[in-house]
């Protein structure tokens, strides 16, 4: 990325040159390495070192228009100008996006999050060593077909015309193995596990291989479920998959657009068992890739979102908040259509529950370990999912495999049917959260 | 400079190179080849440079505004390096001859291979006269000829006008266009040197109906690879017309009750499910990570004998369709089922290196940033001999998934997919529309249970992701019966 004040100097330059009063810029650079092997040989490495930049232009009618590009130098900068520019005569009337009231102030100080880059060697080192080591912990698993450890160095910027000057920049290194199996007479079995850090050192390799092996060899007997009416545990990364699917009933722009399950006056209702508590957090101290400002250089913060189950706030971007009336919450991604997503979950304990349940007494529930096809079998919309799953039937803290079953239900009603949230929390790369039961959920096994 | 050269490394810092900035052409053999002979020179086996350029925008139309015109424009270029079959690959915005020359110093490096000492001769290149599709086929004119943001803006407003007058109980409407003009250079070792133009637009509807608890989201879209006018065509009155009438059917559809039923596949987008459960697994990439079932069948019976399956990129305007893939190869049409028996994968360069399955021009990526795999473009299964009639005449009871949604497939082969639209097929007769079904089976088993395929051949545009990336597909099939599938429902 270039100097971002340099950057900033000639794109004010330009712009004055083309009579542009108003414009603001959010650009994004990574530098990033990562390696796949197979059976003890580095199979591919990637390395990429790329830039890229959104320009929005305000026009003397005060519409607005946005060109992204790759092109950062100052002929690139000013062709993304001159384009944002005709767009803006095809801008919105109603509803202009406009710079945030918060662009400049000041961002809350975080340690710096970046760490030593390890060279190419190392890392291949490391993965052969690991895929090795995963072979090695049990004689059905054969190969480990979906592997990877990558490094990226990331910065993000945001400057506008009003004087905002923002950047930061974090390193993250992360590692994922999913092992498969192959015995006779039995169907090949899949499982595996994924750990992300600022920096190789930190990385827990010795972790992502105990797990990934530990969830295969677990999943080598396996069995079908009978179709029916389940209590039903998800894992962190099982509900955070759904949380994530079904966000719009929490994000203020899919709800001013009418794409959502909830209405603005949704707030302050009861759409969860008092039970849970959930937050967007992006400056977790859990979040190894903080970001302290976001698209359109609104400082991010802790947002309550669901408090004790009662809908206690929507995400914003500036626009969404001015027009309901409150203050943004850092969430905005910039476009000519700004949109909001979360940055990092945390989901906890609500109110205390009347009864603590332990997988290690309950009998015959249903533990999802992680959730597939979800762009397939999941509508937002409609709030409705139907889902492939891998996990186990557990009984007194015994688990068997499940071979080939689906969770069915609506997102609404599993947040209003959650009889117990765990009080451990599990680092997951979308945020953390404990596991949470639910009664009654529909699996579909054999009849 | 000369095209084709023979230098000493140290003449490399002062070489004043002129390629054009603007267009990818003949000018950019000199230094291409120079990099290319660098890379021979420290020692890789195979050198390649895909160089892009993109220019697109898309535009939204919602209820009766448009909200979002985006325009994007970028450029880049990827280098790869093998060293036998071990490969790197580097990517880069900078299209300078020291960016590129970083980029392949950089792939060079990992490899474990630096580039030539000073006072090295650095040997020649010779690339084949620069084929170029893009001026052979007049696609020059494309970008020039398309509609302008004004033009598209009307069109999407018009449209969504139009849905408005076809559906009821409308929540949100969204008429969705994008177009993306892509120019592309490839320069390898082997002598390959190739430009192409591709044009690739789609648009369409997305329409949520709320009435009560009663909600239905559907949606709809069309795509092209080579006609400007693509949008200004566009049929929207017929199209708003059957989306609005199937989310009147499917707003007051009763969840599909899960279990094991014979299943119809419409045509048209119903060729996902060849697309998930077996085309994927047709993949060299699959091959090299053991994760298909078929990687020692060819030659074998591995579905139906009434199955018989293409992936090609010759069809005209297709959405897969290309004249040459991401590595310069000529597109062919690639026969993948005959009758039942599997006659070939889909390779790309690194799938054939390291298993031995011939290229088949499939070597695809979404753009710069990814190294290309072999992938799908228009894939397809052959119309049969039997009747629409025929297939739903042979269920009792069962399912006709007449609009299918996305799906995947996993590791082990399993794979799954939603229905957008369903209908319950009693004594032969659709009787009710059903909701909330997804599709589960088992790629070795489900394909020998495809019994019945119709002579009504229909192909849909679709997105792929994978390894290298989202790319633009063609899926297809005419109606077809499968005997018995996993219905997950309520």
């Amino acid at each position: 990325m270039a100097n971002v004040q340099e950057l900033s100097d000639y794109t004010r330059e330009i712009a004055q040159r083309l009579g542009i009063h108003k414009y603001d810029v959010y650009g994004s650079s990574t530098d990033s390495t990562s390696v796949q092997v197979d059976q003890g040989e580095p199979k591919q490495v990637k390395a990429s070192n790329r830039s890229s930049i959104v320009v929005r232009v305000w026009n003397e009618k005060q519409t607005m228009g946005v060109t992204s590009t790759t092109d950062i130098d100052p002929k690139g900068i000013e062709l993304a100008l001159k384009t944002a520019q005709e767009a803006s005569y095809f801008g919105v009337k109603e509803n202009i996006p406009d710079f945030s009231p918060e662009s400049t102030n000041p961002v809350v100080e975080i340690e710096p999050q970046t760490a030593t880059i390890a060279e190419v060697p190392v890392l291949i080192e490391t993965l052969i060593q690991a895929e090795k080591e995963l072979i090695a912990a049990h004689p059905a698993i054969t190969s480990v077909p979906y592997n990877g450890l990558s490094q990226q160095d990331l910065d993000h910027f945001y400057l506008n015309s009003a004087g905002a000057v923002r950047y930061e920049r974090h390193n993250t290194t992360s590692m994922y193995l999913y092992s498969k199996t192959e015995e006779n007479g039995k169907k090949p079995r899949s499982a595996g596990s994924f750990r992300l850090s600022n920096g190789l050192n930190q990385l827990d390799v010795d972790g992502c291989i105990k797990e990934a092996a530990e969830k295969t060899i677990s999943h080598l007997n396996y069995q079908k479920v009978k179709t029916g009416k389940y209590r039903v545990v998800f894992s962190a990364e099982a509900f955070l998959q759904l949380l994530s699917v079904f966000s719009n009933l929490f994000n203020a722009q899919s709800i001013l657009d009418q794409q959502s399950l909830s209405t603005p006056d949704s707030l302050g209702r009861a759409i969860a068992s008092p039970l849970l508590s959930v937050c967007d957090d992006a400056l977790h101290p859990q979040n190894i890739a903080k970001e302290t400002f976001d698209g359109e250089g609104t400082p991010t913060r802790r947002t309550p979102i669901i408090t004790d189950g009662i809908l206690t706030s929507f995400l914003h971007s500036a626009g969404t908040a001015k027009r309901l009336n409150t203050q943004p919450t850092g969430n905005a991604n910039i476009g000519a259509k700004v949109t909001v997503s979360p940055h990092f979950y945390h989901v906890f304990p609500g109110q205390p529950a009347q009864e603590v349940l332990s997988l290690a007494e309950a009998e015959n529930v249903i533990w999802i370990d992680d959730l597939q096809a979800l762009h397939a079998g999941a509508n937002a919309l409609q709030g409705s999912f139907s889902l492939p799953f891998d996990g186990w039937l557990v009984n007194k803290g015994e688990r068997i495999s499940i071979d080939s079953a689906t969770v069915a239900g609506d997102f609404r009603e599993v947040l209003k049917s959650i009889i117990y949230v765990e009080s451990e929390l599990e680092l997951t790369p979308g945020g953390v959260c404990p596991r949470i039961w639910v009664d009654q959920l529909s699996i579909t096994g054999e009849s | 400079m000369p095209s084709s050269i023979s230098l000493l490394t140290k003449e490399l810092p002062s070489l004043d190179y002129t390629a054009t900035p603007e267009r990818f052409d003949i000018t950019w053999e000199s230094p291409l080849s120079t990099l290319l002979g660098l890379g021979r020179a420290a020692g890789a086996d195979f050198v390649e440079f895909f160089l892009e350029r993109v220019n697109y925008i898309s535009c939204l139309a919602e209820e009766d505004t448009i909200t979002s015109i985006t325009p994007r424009l970028s450029t880049g270029a990827g280098v790869r390096v093998f060293r036998g079959i071990g490969d790197c690959y580097v990517s880069t915005n900078d299209l300078s001859f020291q960016g590129l020359k970083g980029a392949l110093e950089k792939a060079l490096a990992i490899l474990g291979l630096t580039l030539p000492a000073p006072n090295s001769y650095v040997p020649e290149v010779y690339l084949e006269l620069l084929r170029d599709y893009g001026t052979a086929k007049e696609k020059e004119r494309w970008l020039s000829e398309c509609s302008s943001m004004q033009e598209m803006g009307d069109i999407l407003l018009a449209a969504n006008d139009q849905l408005k007058r076809n559906a009821s109980h409308v929540q949100s409407r969204r008429a969705v266009y994008f177009r993306d003009w892509q120019e592309v250079l490839v320069a390898a070792s082997d002598g390959t040197f190739a430009r192409d133009i591709r044009l690739t637009q789609s648009v369409g509807y997305n329409l949520l109906c709320a009435d009560g608890e009663n909600r239905t989201s559907n949606s709809i879209r069309d795509g092209n690879t080579s006609d400007p006018d693509f949008l200004r065509n566009w049929d929207y009155s017929t199209t708003a017309a059957n989306l609005g009438e199937s989310a009147g059917k499917m707003l007051y559809a009763d969840y599909v009750e899960s279990g094991d039923y014979p299943v119809i596949m419409a045509n048209h987008f119903g060729g996902v499910i060849f697309h998930e459960a077996c085309g994927h697994l047709l993949e060299t990439t699959q091959i090299e990570r053991k994760t298909t079932p078929f990687i020692d069948k060819k030659g074998e019976k591995i579905a139906h004998e009434n199955l018989t399956a293409w992936d090609e990129g010759r069809s005209d305007d297709a959405f897969g369709t290309i004249d040459m893939d991401d590595e310069g190869m000529p597109t062919q049409r690639t026969l993948l089922i005959e009758n039942g028996v599997l006659k070939n994968f889909l390779s790309d360069r690194a799938g054939s290196l390291r298993t031995g399955h011939p290229r088949t021009g499939s070597g695809r990526r979404q753009s710069f940033a990814y190294a290309a795999a072999s992938r799908m473009r228009n894939t397809y299964i052959a119309p049969g001999d039997y009747s629409l009639d025929d297939l739903f005449n042979s269920v009792e009871k069962g399912i006709y998934c007449k609009k299918m949604g996305g799906g995947s497939v996993g590791a082990t082969g399993e794979f799954n997919f939603g229905v957008e639209e369903a209908y319950l097929i009693e004594n032969g007769k659709i009787t009710k529309p059903l909701k909330g079904a997804i599709l589960i089976g088992e790629a070795k088993e489900i394909m020998n249970k495809i019994s019945m395929c119709s002579n009504d051949l229909s192909l849909a545009p679709g997105f792929c992701g994978s390894i290298s990336g989202n790319i633009y597909v063609t899926v297809g099939q005419p109606h077809l019966k499968v005997d018995s599938i996993t219905v997950g429902g309520r």
